[in-house]
C-alpha cells in the first residue's frame, strides 16, 4: 500500500517541478524558425543614402549583426549605447534594419544617439521585417559568413547576451 | 433608483472594444470571405499572444491580415498561408500544434498520465479487496 501511494505523490512532485520551470520561462520569447537557416534575401534603399540600393546577399563573406530598430522604439534606446560601443571597438560589423519608421525621424535619431550601423536597410512598410519574422523591436540576428542565421535575440541587447551568446557563438564558428 | 439605473446604463456606453481591427477586409466572393474570416481565427498574433489575428489590434497583426487578404485574393490555399506564417513566426502562431517530436509530450502526455492513474487505481483496488 505504501509503495503505491508514492506514485501519485512523486507524479505530483514532478508536475510541481515542471510548473516551477514554466514560471521562469518568458512566454514572450518565441523561438524563431529562422535560426539555423539562410537569411532571406531582401533589398531596399539605404536609410542615409536613398539612391543606393543594398542587397542582403552582398553581406555574405563575413559574420555580422543585423539589428532591427526604429526611432519610435523606446527599448532600442536602451541597447543603443552598447551597439555604438561594439561599433567603435570594431568587434563585429552591425547592419541596421530600420523598421516601420519615417526616414526623417530615424536620421534625426541616429544623429542624436550615434550611428553604429555600417548602413541601415529602410523598411517603412515592415515587409522585410515580415520575412525575418520580426514581431518585437529591437531584435538582433547574428548571421555567419555563409549567410546563416546562427542566433536571434529579441528585446534590447545587453552585455551578458553579447558575451555569453553572440561572441561565444562567433568564436565557436571560427574554430569549426 | 431611476437615476442609478440611468447612471449605470450610461457607464455601459463608455465601454468600447479596446483593440478591434480598424479596417474590414471585404471580398466579393463569399467563399473567400468565409475562408479569410475563419483563417484569421486560427492564427495567433505574436504581439498580443492571447489574441488571434482576427481580434488583435497590433500593427503587425494588421500587416499579416493584409498579407493574408492578398494571398487569398490571389487564389492561394489556406495551407499556403499557414505555411507563410509558420515559416516566419514558427509553429507558435498555430493554435493547433503539429504532431512532431517536440510536441509528443503535449499530445501523448495526457494519455500516459491517464494510463498511469488507471494502473494505480486498479492496483489500489486490488489491494483493498485482498483479505488481510
Amino acid at each position: 500500500m505504501k509503495k503505491i501511494a508514492l506514485i501519485p505523490i512523486s507524479l505530483f512532485g514532478l508536475m510541481l517541478i515542471f510548473l516551477a520551470i514554466g514560471l521562469t520561462l518568458d512566454p514572450k520569447l518565441v523561438p524563431s524558425p529562422l535560426v539555423g537557416k539562410t537569411i532571406p534575401s531582401f533589398s531596399s534603399n539605404s536609410l542615409l543614402t536613398p539612391n543606393v540600393v543594398s542587397h542582403s546577399d552582398e553581406l555574405k563573406g563575413d559574420p555580422y549583426l543585423l539589428n532591427v530598430w526604429a526611432s519610435w522604439c523606446s527599448a532600442c534606446r536602451i541597447e543603443h549605447p552598447l551597439l555604438v560601443e561594439v561599433a567603435e571597438k570594431n568587434e563585429i560589423p552591425i547592419v541596421g534594419l530600420n523598421y516601420k519608421d519615417r526616414r526623417r525621424e530615424s536620421i534625426k535619431w541616429l544623429q542624436t544617439y550615434g550611428n553604429p550601423y555600417k548602413f541601415s536597410f529602410f523598411d517603412p512598410e515592415g515587409k522585410i521585417g515580415m520575412d525575418l519574422g520580426v514581431y518585437g523591436v529591437p531584435e538582433t540576428f547574428l548571421v555567419n559568413e555563409n549567410g546563416i542565421i546562427v542566433y536571434k535575440h529579441i528585446g534590447p541587447l545587453d552585455e551578458t547576451v553579447l558575451k555569453t551568446e553572440i561572441f561565444k557563438k562567433l568564436v565557436d564558428s571560427k574554430i569549426k | 433608483m431611476k437615476y442609478l439605473v440611468a447612471f449605470l446604463g450610461s457607464l455601459l456606453l463608455l465601454t468600447t472594444v479596446a483593440s478591434a481591427p480598424d479596417e474590414p477586409f471585404l471580398f466579393e466572393d463569399a467563399k473567400k470571405q468565409e475562408r479569410f474570416n475563419s483563417l484569421m481565427e486560427e492564427i495567433r498574433c505574436l504581439v498580443c499572444q492571447n489574441q488571434s489575428l482576427a481580434d488583435s489590434g497590433a500593427g503587425l497583426a494588421d500587416d499579416l491580415r493584409k498579407e493574408a487578404y492578398r494571398m487569398i485574393s490571389e487564389g492561394q490555399s489556406n495551407d499556403a498561408i499557414k505555411a507563410f506564417m509558420v515559416e516566419r513566426y514558427g509553429d507558435f502562431v498555430l493554435y493547433d500544434p503539429p504532431l512532431q517530436p517536440s510536441t509528443f509530450v503535449l499530445w501523448f502526455g495526457p494519455f500516459i498520465l491517464m494510463l498511469v492513474a488507471t494502473i494505480v487505481i486498479i492496483a489500489i483496488l486490488k489491494k483493498r479487496n485482498q483479505p488481510s
